[in-house]
């Protein structure tokens, strides 16, 4: 019983984001961020454990994994792009993932937040399903992790394009790339929304960007955690 | 259907038993993703009939809602999000400004070079959720 109602809450949930955010057309209504709130205050509201509730939910959890897969697929149409500059767009990404994963480590430690907390905050700039992996691996909270990769998504939605302008970052190739390196789906979601070259731009990177995340956080974790 | 949710099952499969074997440090899904990027420039599969791309791309649309799980684990970490406010919040902002200068500085400074039309045509990209 508890395990039916709860997917049925949940897909209900995701569904409501997406009229919400078909209504509003406003970054700030993503599906995933609407479901977590109304999940989250059914479960208090009912007293029901997070732990029964990622229970009941295994199935939807388990596609994360099929999905993370299929990302494939955006980077397999669009990676013909890249003839000609393989070289920088993978130098940029490279760069840009050590600095966001160092950055954000040491940001946490001077602020005096905790070692955990370190490990949550280094990989969080990826897609969320390689984020929660990521962190998993890591020794950080996952969930957490998950929720700061959302924010930052929004983040980016909202005030990316106007942040890289200010930047005087102009080139729309190098703008997209930029918002796909550390804002994921969210943000290329949005970018899509400047121009289609934007678009497929940070598409892009975002799965070029979780696979060097991937190989950079261990070796940063080696010289940092 | 079946056959495209066999393949992405199949390199999932591939991917975590590559890392069990071998002990590299990558997450299971995400070897399977380069592995399935590789069925794919092999295969030279080019869109809709393609049972792969079919079934992956349902699956991107639709991919916020796979991590809703997780996410509403946030409600776990309330306690240390009140806590740790300040850390979490500078980090979370200036991690990322730095990371998207980085990157939008960097290649600027290569694409100088690069002719302004090189990547810009053909099709959008697909949107993901």
């Amino acid at each position: 019983m508890s395990v039916i109602l709860w997917l049925f809450v949940t897909v209900a949930a995701y569904e409501l984001g997406r009229w919400l955010r078909a209504r509003t057309r406003s970054p700030l209504a993503q599906p995933v961020a609407v479901a977590i709130v109304i999940v989250g205050a059914l479960l208090t509201a009912t007293g029901t454990t997070y732990d029964d509730y990622a229970d009941a939910t295994t199935l939807i959890s388990f596609l994360l994994g099929p999905a993370t897969v299929a990302l494939a697929i955006p980077l397999y149409h669009q990676v013909a792009r890249l003839r000609g500059m393989v070289v920088p767009v993978l130098v940029a990404l490279t760069a840009g993932a050590t600095v966001s994963i160092v950055s954000g480590i040491l940001l946490v430690r001077w602020l005096g937040g905790s070692d955990v907390l370190e490990r949550t905050m280094a990989p969080k700039a990826v897609t969320t399903p390689v984020t929660i992996e990521l962190t998993e691996r890591l020794g950080g909270y996952p969930e957490l992790s998950a929720a700061f990769a959302i924010v930052i998504g929004i983040v980016a939605a909202m005030v990316g394009p106007r942040v890289l302008t200010l930047l005087r970052i102009r080139d729309p190739r190098a703008r997209g790339v930029a918002v796909g390196a550390v804002s994921h789906g969210i943000g290329t979601a949005r970018m899509l929304e400047e121009s289609r070259v934007e678009g497929a731009f940070s598409g892009l990177a975002m799965g070029l960007t979780a696979a060097v995340t991937c190989l950079m956080v261990p070796l940063v974790a080696y010289f940092l955690l | 259907m079946i056959v495209g949710l066999l393949w992405l099952l199949g390199c999932q499969l591939a991917g975590t038993a590559i890392v069990e074997l071998t002990g590299i440090p990558l997450p299971g899904p995400v070897v399977g993703m380069l592995l399935l990027f590789v069925v794919l420039v092999l295969r030279r599969s080019d869109g809709e009939d393609d049972p792969v791309i079919q079934v992956g791309d349902y699956f991107l649309s639709h991919l916020q809602l796979f991590f809703i799980p997780a996410g509403v684990g946030v409600i776990v970490y309330l306690a240390v999000i009140r806590d740790s406010a300040v850390p979490i919040v500078v980090a979370l902002l200036g991690s990322w400004l730095l990371g998207l200068a980085t990157v939008g500085w960097v290649l600027t400074l290569f694409l100088r070079r690069v002719p302004s039309a090189v990547g810009t045509d053909g099709a959008p990209g697909e949107e993901i959720e």
